[in-house]
């Protein structure tokens, strides 16, 4: 599989380079990113391309299936569907994006320090972690949601704090693992400062992994999101996700089944293209780990 | 192992402790007081309810109480419901989810392990493809989408199941096990293909084929135990998750066990209740994730010597 031609060997591949060449080969995570991609794509520019206004109401008409005008029907008001599954993905995917970034900064922060330091101060810090990572998140999650209010804010923040433990683990591991191979005694050794040893030896080793956790994490965090708002405990209306509008779509499915089947669609077809991405992009980065 | 055993009951304490502390203090940050939204309460009344709930001692003498009732199983009185306790609706509800649970756990075992073997008996054939790519629906497909989906075709519009209740009409349990256990069916799937297809290309196996023994022998007999070891430290989490995917399936079906209760505490802002319940499953899920924790090690001795990686 790896045969190297002659160009190659001239040009030689960077480790980037040969994983984003195995990504490529992966068809299942390449349609995974496209479909990605488009969602996003979608997402920005729904306040100018989408059909209808989002809170037009047309209550004389109701809920109508699937038509020419209404692509994937309207709800009980009258509201277009493709309309506010549309306006629903901004939310769901924003809480993904922003909430991992959250779990992103204090994990990597966490797990680096924790790592590089090492000794006494990584063990407090990594015991800390070890007591939260037996806390049942889920349910504090809603305890917060309960007793702060439903601000779509404070979803960032708790989702946030609740997935950094893993990415912490994950980091410190990783830098552990580099900090004692001999190229970084060697770079101590010629004196290179300790932001220099960071920015050239440890960022660009820990990438990887970090790069493949985020695409994991982006989807149990949509999950959680759209869990929550099912419960009505997540986004609250006049705001939309597409937790919520499953919801909705519960309460009227016998009537009108399509207000349940495509918001749901949409949601398991973004979480199916992530996880075909993160897989994907985990065996790319770390062909070793490619099992399970 | 009984030191091994020991140091992880030794290491739940202080995880209960932060449990039952953070609870606490979040509770009572919560913005304004608990009658608040009730209509005008006479001074008299609120100095009465205010006593009831103990609400008028000092903040950690009010804490060490708390802390001693849950030590002899009282969570105190609901707020919503005065005239019952959170224990005895506690006590109402578990047993329900622990059958719902129970259940699930049935089917994603039994479900998850048939895949996975299936899948790693013959790795990347349709005999592989097929199960996984089920197994993939299986974990994109939460449970609040697949509990009314599976009512919507099977209750709805095939008739075959009803489509609420628990114990009132026969097979009603079928679809709520069945939502609440295919996404655990879907990981132990991946697990059981993932480490089966490791063990079976250890050398003992080759060994044990070597030796002309049949295929069913070697794998059930030789490859099982070790393939199933990421399957068992799986269970603890699962079990976790089982107990919070309750609170949607139990809503989804309007079944009367601790997860609904749960919800509804909630939204009504049940304070007690919200403790009392959080307090008791925050205890269960720590307890059900030390027994797999032992269990695992139990199998694999190697875990013991600190190699938790």
């Amino acid at each position: 599989m790896n045969s190297l031609s002659s160009a190659d060997i001239v040009q030689g591949r960077s480790l980037w380079q040969d994983a984003m060449a195995r990504l490529w080969k992966n068809r299942l995570a390449m349609i995974g990113l496209y479909i990605l991609s488009f969602m996003v794509f979608i997402a920005l520019l729904t306040p100018w391309i989408a059909p209808y206004s989002y809170e037009a109401q047309k209550l004389d008409m109701g809920a109508v299936p699937p038509n020419t005008q209404h692509w994937l029907g309207t709800d009980t008001f009258g509201r277009d569907l493709l309309t506010r599954i549309m306006y629903g993905g901004r939310i769901s995917l924003a809480v993904g994006f922003i909430a991992t970034a959250v779990a992103l900064l204090i994990g990597v922060l966490w797990g680096a320090i924790a790592g590089y330091i090492g000794g006494r101060t990584d063990a407090i810090m990594m015991r800390i972690v070890d007591i939260l990572y037996a806390l049942p998140f889920m349910i504090f999650i809603i305890l917060l949601m309960v007793v702060f209010g439903r601000s779509i804010l404070l979803l960032f923040l708790a989702i946030g704090c609740v997935e950094w433990l893993t990415m912490a683990r994950i980091v410190r591991g990783q830098v552990l693992a580099v900090r004692h191979q001999e190229f970084v005694d060697a770079a101590v050794v010629l004196g290179l400062s300790h932001w220099q040893i960071i920015r050239r030896y440890i960022i660009p080793n820990i990438l990887g992994p970090v790069i493949v956790y985020i695409t994991l994490t982006i989807p149990s965090v949509m999950l959680l999101e759209a869990f929550l708002s099912f419960l009505g405990l997540g986004v609250q209306p006049p705001q939309s996700s597409w937790g919520l509008l499953i919801s909705y779509g519960v309460e009227t499915m016998e009537e009108y089944p399509w207000l349940l089947l495509f918001p749901g669609l949409v949601l398991s077809i973004t979480l199916f293209s992530l996880n075909f991405l993160g897989d994907g992009l985990r065996d790319a980065l770390d062909p070793k780990a490619s099992k399970d | 192992m009984l030191k091994f055993i020991g140091s992880r009951i030794l290491q739940a304490i202080p995880v209960l402790l932060v449990v039952i502390s953070v609870t606490f203090v979040l509770v009572r940050l919560a913005p304004g007081g608990p009658f608040d939204a009730e209509k005008a309460v006479s001074p008299y009344v609120l100095e009465k309810l205010n006593e009831r709930y103990n609400l008028d001692a000092p903040l950690h003498v009010q804490f060490i109480d708390y802390l001693s009732g849950i030590m002899q199983g009282d969570f105190g009185p609901s707020f919503k419901f005065p005239a019952r306790s959170v224990t005895e609706m506690i006590a109402a509800g578990l047993p329900i989810t622990f059958e719902l649970a129970f259940y699930a756990m049935l089917v994603a075992l039994l479900i998850g392990i048939s895949a996975g073997l299936l899948a790693a008996i013959r790795p990347n054939t349709v005999q592989d493809y097929v199960p996984m790519s089920v197994a993939m629906i299986g974990i994109c497909m939460p449970s609040f989408l697949m509990g009314p989906v599976l009512v919507l075709v099977f209750g709805i519009w095939l008739e075959w199941l009803p489509v609420s209740g628990w114990g009132y009409s026969p097979g009603d349990k079928i679809l709520p096990a069945i939502t609440l256990g295919s996404t655990y069916a879907a990981y132990i799937a991946r697990l059981t293909r993932g480490s089966m297809l490791e063990v079976l290309s250890q050398d003992y196996i080759r060994t044990a084929r070597a030796k002309g023994l049949p295929t069913q022998t070697i794998i059930f007999k030789h490859a099982l135990k070790g393939g199933l070891l990421p399957v068992v430290s799986f269970l603890g989490p699962a079990i976790a998750g089982l107990l919070s995917g309750s609170f949607v399936v139990e809503t989804i079906f309007q079944i009367p066990g601790l997860g609904r209760f749960y919800v509804q505490a909630a939204f009504n802002r049940d304070y007690t209740m919200i403790m009392g319940t959080t307090i008791f499953f925050s205890v269960l899920i720590i307890f059900f994730n030390m027994l797999s924790d032992i269990i695992a090690a139990y199998l694999n001795p190697r875990l013991k010597l600190g190699d938790k990686q």
